[in-house]
């Protein structure tokens, strides 16, 4: 399916015939998608269109209505407990909002973890730490408070916390949205950069064309609770459904 | 047209009361289930029980000796119109101890934790920071709930307890004021007709209310959905709902209780 897995692969993320109402509001509709091992995937479509709800399925913070859920070859939606908590940790989640611990500051955020996960001593955790926010690009921040930091320093710093326990799959909420274009495109190319230097798998949810025009990757649209069309970004453009018209500008 | 136009909810209430307790006892199970999963979080439950027990002296304090103050100014003249006035301490003790001052620390702590813990976990809902948790393994029933019920189980007997002694302290201010009251006879006449088992259950059973009070306000917080104005919500309804709960538990305890140990004339 995908070009870059000749040796048919098993995809490392795998919604098939996913469906999931709120009460009479079907949000997604019998939808399947796959992403290859060390691919980029975008998923654009309007506000209230249900990506945020699509990529919860991911890890289970929601759980579908009928329909499979894979992540490698662990089905996670029949999960639960420590079998699910495993396949959670092999999984970076970036929050629409961050969602850094507000009660820690930002080095203590990522420390946390790396606490409760690893095996390093309190020296190696704080290497670990420096490590991560200098590759955000945000170093000298670990001692400051989420409260006191800018949307895109913010952004960054959940990205650091995200990666602290070195997923192989990274799932992006958003992660440019309320940006300024430079921020847009520091935060996009580190998502290049995830897949250039680590090989790490990418879903990400995007309104914002120059995010997805960096990153590049399948683009895959979501509207009335269905994927509508899917391709590369200009071939998606391209497509006739009239409501890409419009997300497009033309 | 409003701009954000209320959701309506076209169920009746009844059936969304039944929904509510339905949920908030499965949320109940939920916690104590979590009190046998590790990791048991025992450094978080220091801190909350800090957050909870030693942030709270001062307003407990002041609390029980206003109780205690205006208890004795009160009672005085009544007392003295039956003759009675040797009777201020013991009945101030009585009073203090079995139920003003349980009830009140009760409720000052309702009013502070239940908007202390709705806002915070309510607002750690909204902004995601739950879900955070969730999806880094680290359970935030464990993390987050049990840490703050128990720490409002422990904490409230505790806080109560320090409440009634102010209490006490004050009315015995009092007295040395009107009547110049030697502590000695102060102290050996308030607890004359107090039983140690009042003590106890009347001291205990608070307990049971910071169990409410915990459990309901974190309920309240944890299934917060939408944003600020709803955790503002959620503050509110946590201290409205755990402070009726606190009054109607009392009932509750206070008759079990006479069952089980008669009422101090017995
Ligand atoms: N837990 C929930 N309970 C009830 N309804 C929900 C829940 N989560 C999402 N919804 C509803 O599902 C729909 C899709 O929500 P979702 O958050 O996925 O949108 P989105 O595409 O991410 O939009 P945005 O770009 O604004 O973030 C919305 O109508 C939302 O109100
Ligand atoms: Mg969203």
């Amino acid at each position: 399916m995908s070009p870059s897995s000749p040796a048919r692969e098993i995809p490392a993320v795998r919604l098939v015939e996913v469906s999931k109402a709120f009460g009479d509001l079907v949000v997604l509709d019998r939808v399947s998608l796959a992403v290859a091992k060390g691919e980029t995937a975008l998923v654009m479509g309007g506000s209230g269109s249900g990506k945020s709800v699509l990529i919860k399925h991911v890890v289970q913070l929601l759980r579908p209505d009928s329909g499979e859920v894979w992540v490698f070859d662990r089905r996670v939606d029949t999960l639960r407990g420590a079998e699910l908590d495993a396949v959670r940790l092999s999984v970076g989640y970036l929050f629409q909002g961050g969602a850094l611990f507000d009660s820690m500051t930002v080095g203590e955020n990522i420390d946390f973890l790396l606490e409760r996960h690893t095996r390093l001593d309190a020296a190696g955790r704080r290497a670990r730490v420096e490590e991560l926010l200098e590759w955000v690009r945000l170093p000298q921040l670990a001692l400051r408070y989420p409260a006191e930091l800018s949307g895109g320093q913010k952004k960054r710093a959940a990205l650091a916390r995200a990666l602290a326990l070195e997923p192989a799959i990274m799932l992006f909420d958003e992660p440019t949205t309320g940006l300024d274009p430079v921020s847009v495109r520091a935060v996009s190319e580190l998502i290049v950069r995830l897949r250039e230097e680590r090989g790490i798998t990418s879903l990400v949810i995007t309104h914002d064309l120059l995010c997805a025009e960096i990153t590049g990757g399948t683009v895959h649209f979501l509207h009335d609770a269905a994927i509508v069309a899917s391709g590369d970004l200009d071939a998606v453009r391209r497509a006739a459904h009239p409501v890409l018209g419009n997300f497009f500008g033309g | 047209m409003t701009l954000s136009a209320p959701r309506i909810d076209k169920r009746n209430p009844a059936r969304r009361f039944l929904e509510k307790t339905g949920e908030l006892a499965a949320f109940a199970g939920e916690f104590v289930r979590s009190l046998g999963r590790r990791p048991f979080e025992f450094r978080e439950l220091l801190r909350q029980m800090d957050e909870v027990g030693l942030k709270s002296f001062a307003l407990t304090g002041v609390t029980g000796l206003a109780i205690g103050v205006v208890l004795a100014m009160q009672s005085r003249g009544t007392l003295v119109r039956f003759g009675a006035e040797s009777m201020l301490p013991s009945m101030l003790a009585l009073s203090v101890i079995k139920e003003i001052g349980p009830v009140i620390t009760s409720l000052v702590l309702a009013g502070r934790l239940g908007a202390g813990i709705g806002a915070e976990i309510g607002s750690m809902r909204v902004t995601e920071q739950i879900d955070a948790l969730e999806v880094a393994a680290l359970r935030p029933m464990q993390y987050l709930v049990a840490t703050r019920v128990v720490a409002c189980f422990v904490m409230f007997p505790i806080l109560t307890a320090w409440t009634d002694a102010i209490a006490l302290f004050g009315g015995y201010l009092e007295s040395v004021i009107s009547s110049g009251t030697d502590y000695r006879l102060f102290l050996s006449s308030a607890f004359e007709s107090l039983r140690l088992s009042d003590l106890l259950v009347d001291t205990l059973k608070t307990s049971v209310f910071g169990l409410v009070v915990g459990l309901v306000s974190c309920y309240l917080g944890f299934t917060v959905r939408g944003g600020t104005r709803e955790v503002g919500r959620a503050a509110m309804e946590a201290v409205v709902l755990s402070s009726l709960l606190v009054l109607l538990t009392d009932v509750i305890v206070v008759r079990l209780s006479l069952i089980l140990f008669g009422d101090i004339s017995g």
